[in-house]
């Protein structure tokens, strides 16, 4: 090994769990060889003995769409500000599928790793991250579908395109957020499974997934905005679409999923040290 | 001593586990409605609690049903290059030692210092996954243990060529047979190469040559002079690997020495085996209407019952029993078996006193002298048994009625001599040896 000589002067000071601590990124570089290697596993393991492999990362969603399309853009006709349905929902669903695919593997994370943490030390963070970069794979390859459908409906490469990767690393920071909170409480109470559940229903309801923003009357329009995921799917639209950045339906969103992400941070750095033992 | 010189420092080290008690049950329709409602309050206290202590004495804790110090105060170090077993009933805290010396847990109290690369070895296999190929569990497991892909690349071939697994390289290891899996899995933690090694009670996996195979890699990288800790139930490979033992006992050290010293004392405290059994109630003792079974022991050359002996020492295995109709030709007889199960000889009663001759009633001893030199190091198990004879009838055979220990001192002159690695074979017979400069 080649810093074996830094090594063996290093010293590992063991003491008991307390108080709020940072999470120590230095570490996580330190075990980056293992951090790719889950990464790889969990890539590798989703498509294991499947007949259509990476395929499922295309249909899967596009089927999604097509429900949407039928239920809520044919059947109910919900307003989408001119926009054709199938468009208005393609846009907002690949990003949104992400979402909910990471933040519920994110949370439950630790629970499904626990043989792992009882066994070996290694950082504990790189459970809950895994997920919010795995399931970029899935992401990149369904933008097929996004950007098929923008060349089916003759949409041009919009003046609002160089936001979008803002809007990427905001559309990371959501699950990742979310699952650093709810995979530490998991450990010590598993209802955590259940609120997942109907949680992302939630999340997906109260955002501008099937229907458009801007039916949202005035008055409401912060409140509903403080909803991370609202921000995400309306920096999407107006970056693909080419419509007026929503700023005032973004910037609350960011600011929630900010302090959500901090916040989480600390507690699953909290957490983190007695997880063993409680879960 | 010199700080830089010490590996581990451990100081008043203590850990605390909230043991779940038992739940309360709805006996009455009432009561279930009333708790349905008070449940979901309650457990929200109980699981916030799993992990909210007050005192920081294990002392005031005696008290609380609910509350278990697996370690209480424990305080040693370890110099750089020491080869450490750990050893220790059930319960000891072994375990938790390991745990938190492998930074799994955190201790409640105390602080411990480690100076150099650790890695710690609580299971072999860690992560592995079935879906994946041996190859690509070679790597992923290889980096949970803390390698670098780069050091996993370097070792390659030579993991592969230790497990003995090179056909099925790309298959995935689901198909692979379990011991399959354990010697790819025990081949990548072979070629770990830490300054610092925490190895728990892995070798219990794997047929008995590839155990032998693993200990003497371990014996290996302790003659590396790496830092070894381990944990092992196992008296012969803690006496054969290490240098210096601690053992402990409710959560504190008890004794802290030389390996031989440290094993000889706890086998001899009787902690660890059952050297002697005794059947009390006459009608559940093995046995049918003729003679039943009532103790069998180990005794050493004091009389004493022994659960450890010498290896150049004799030991008698012996069995009561109570011959309840009389006028019948008994043949009382043992079995000896090693920890591989290997029948290592059968002894028959041979007593010329009652050899052919029908007995009367009453309660008997028979006892059988193993010299010493003849029997290997380890643990080993006799199986008592008792034929009628003419015609041949089994009265009873109680399997591993007992197990006592065999440990080489190395304070007589044995078969071992001064060597000290390992030494096979299931006798060590002491021989008498001739060798002449013939020219």
């Amino acid at each position: 090994m080649s810093n074996s000589k830094n090594n063996s002067d290093a010293v590992t000071i063991i003491k008991p769990a307390g108080g709020w601590e940072l999470l120590d990124f230095k570490e996580l570089v330190e075990y980056r060889d293992l951090f790719l290697f889950m990464m790889w596993r969990d890539i590798k393991v989703l498509y294991a003995q499947t007949v259509l492999g990476f395929g499922w990362a295309i249909l899967q969603p596009l089927i999604q769409i097509l429900i949407f399309t039928i239920i809520f853009g044919k059947i109910a006709k919900i307003p989408t500000d001119g926009i054709p349905y199938f468009l208005f929902t393609t846009v907002a669903i690949i990003p949104w599928a992400y979402m909910a695919s990471a933040m519920t593997q994110s949370s439950q994370s630790l629970i499904t790793g626990q043989n792992m943490l009882g066994k070996i030390y290694f950082p504990r963070l790189i459970f809950p991250i895994t997920p919010i970069l795995t399931n970029l794979v899935g992401f990149v390859i369904s933008l097929i579908i996004i950007v098929a459908t923008l060349v089916f409906y003759r949409i041009p490469p919009t003046g609002n395109m160089w936001l979008l990767p803002i809007f990427l690393i905001y559309m990371m920071c959501v699950p990742a957020a979310i699952g650093l909170w709810l995979s530490s409480l998991a450990i010590r109470f598993r209802d955590v499974k259940f609120v997942i559940l109907f949680g992302i229903r939630m999340l997906m309801y109260t955002a501008p997934i099937v229907y458009s923003a801007s039916t949202i009357p005035e008055a409401y329009r912060f409140i509903y905005a403080l909803n991370p995921v609202v921000g995400v799917i309306e920096g999407y639209r107006a970056c693909l679409l080419g419509t007026e950045i929503p700023w005032e339906y973004i910037v609350p969103g960011m600011a929630s999923t900010l302090i959500l992400l901090v916040s989480g941070a600390f507690y699953f750095r909290k957490m983190e040290r007695i997880v063993v033992d409680v879960i | 001593m010199n700080n830089s010189e010490i590996a581990i420092k451990v100081r008043n080290i203590g850990k605390r586990y909230r043991l779940g008690l038992e739940e309360e049950s709805n006996d009455t329709i009432t009561k279930t409605i009333v708790n349905l409602v008070k449940t979901p309050v309650k457990n929200f206290k109980k699981y916030r609690s799993l992990y909210q202590f007050d005192s920081l004495n294990p002392e005031d804790d005696i008290d609380s049903p609910d509350i278990l110090w697996a370690l209480k105060d424990v305080s040693f170090d370890i110099k750089r290059g020491e080869v450490v077993g750990i050893i220790g009933t059930n319960g000891a805290g072994k375990s938790t030692l390991l745990k938190i010396l492998s930074r799994i847990t955190t201790p409640t109290k105390g602080r411990i210092e480690i100076r150099g690369r650790v890695s710690s070895l609580l299971e072999v296999g860690t992560g592995f996954h079935q879906e994946l190929t041996g190859r690509e569990n070679v790597y992923l497991n290889g980096t949970i243990l803390g390698m670098k892909k780069k050091e996993v690349d370097k070792n390659f071939d030579e993991i592969i060529d230790f497990s003995g697994v090179e056909k099925f390289l790309d298959t995935p290891v689901k198909r692979y047979s379990s011991g399959m899996r354990v010697r790819l899995a025990f081949a990548v933690a072979a070629y770990l190469e830490p300054e610092i090694l925490v190895v728990d009670e892995v070798l219990a996996v794997g047929d008995a040559s590839f155990q032998r195979k693993c200990l003497n890699k371990m014996q290996d990288v302790g003659k590396g002079g790496r830092t070894v800790l381990f944990v092992s139930h196992s008296m012969p490979s803690i006496n054969r690997l290490c240098e210096r033992v601690i053992l402990l006992d409710g959560g504190n050290i008890l004794q802290d020495g030389p390996a031989h010293d440290v094993v000889s004392a706890y086998l001899g405290a009787g902690y660890d085996s059952s050297a002697a059994r005794e059947w009390t109630d006459p009608n559940t003792a093995p046995g049918g209407e003729f003679v039943r079974l009532r103790a069998v022991r180990a005794k050493g050359e004091d009389g004493k019952t022994a659960e450890a002996v010498d290896i150049t020492k004799p030991v008698a295995i012996e069995m009561e029993y109570e011959v309840l109709k009389p006028g019948h030709v008994l043949m009382p007889h043992f079995h000896i078996f090693n920890d591989e199960g290997v029948r290592i000889f059968v002894a028959l009663d041979q007593d010329p006193e009652w050899r052919g001759k029908a007995r009367p009633k009453g309660r008997y001893t028979s006892a059988g002298w193993i010299p010493g030199n003849l029997l290997s190091e380890g643990t080993l198990f006799a199986s008592a048994a008792m034929l009628t004879l003419e015609p041949d009838v089994t009265q009873f055979i109680e399997r591993d009625a007992i197990s006592f220990h065999v440990v080489d001192n190395g304070a007589e002159e044995s078969a071992r001599g001064s060597y000290a690695r390992d030494l096979r074979g299931v006798i060590r017979p002491l021989l008498k040896w001739e060798t002449k400069l013939i020219e």
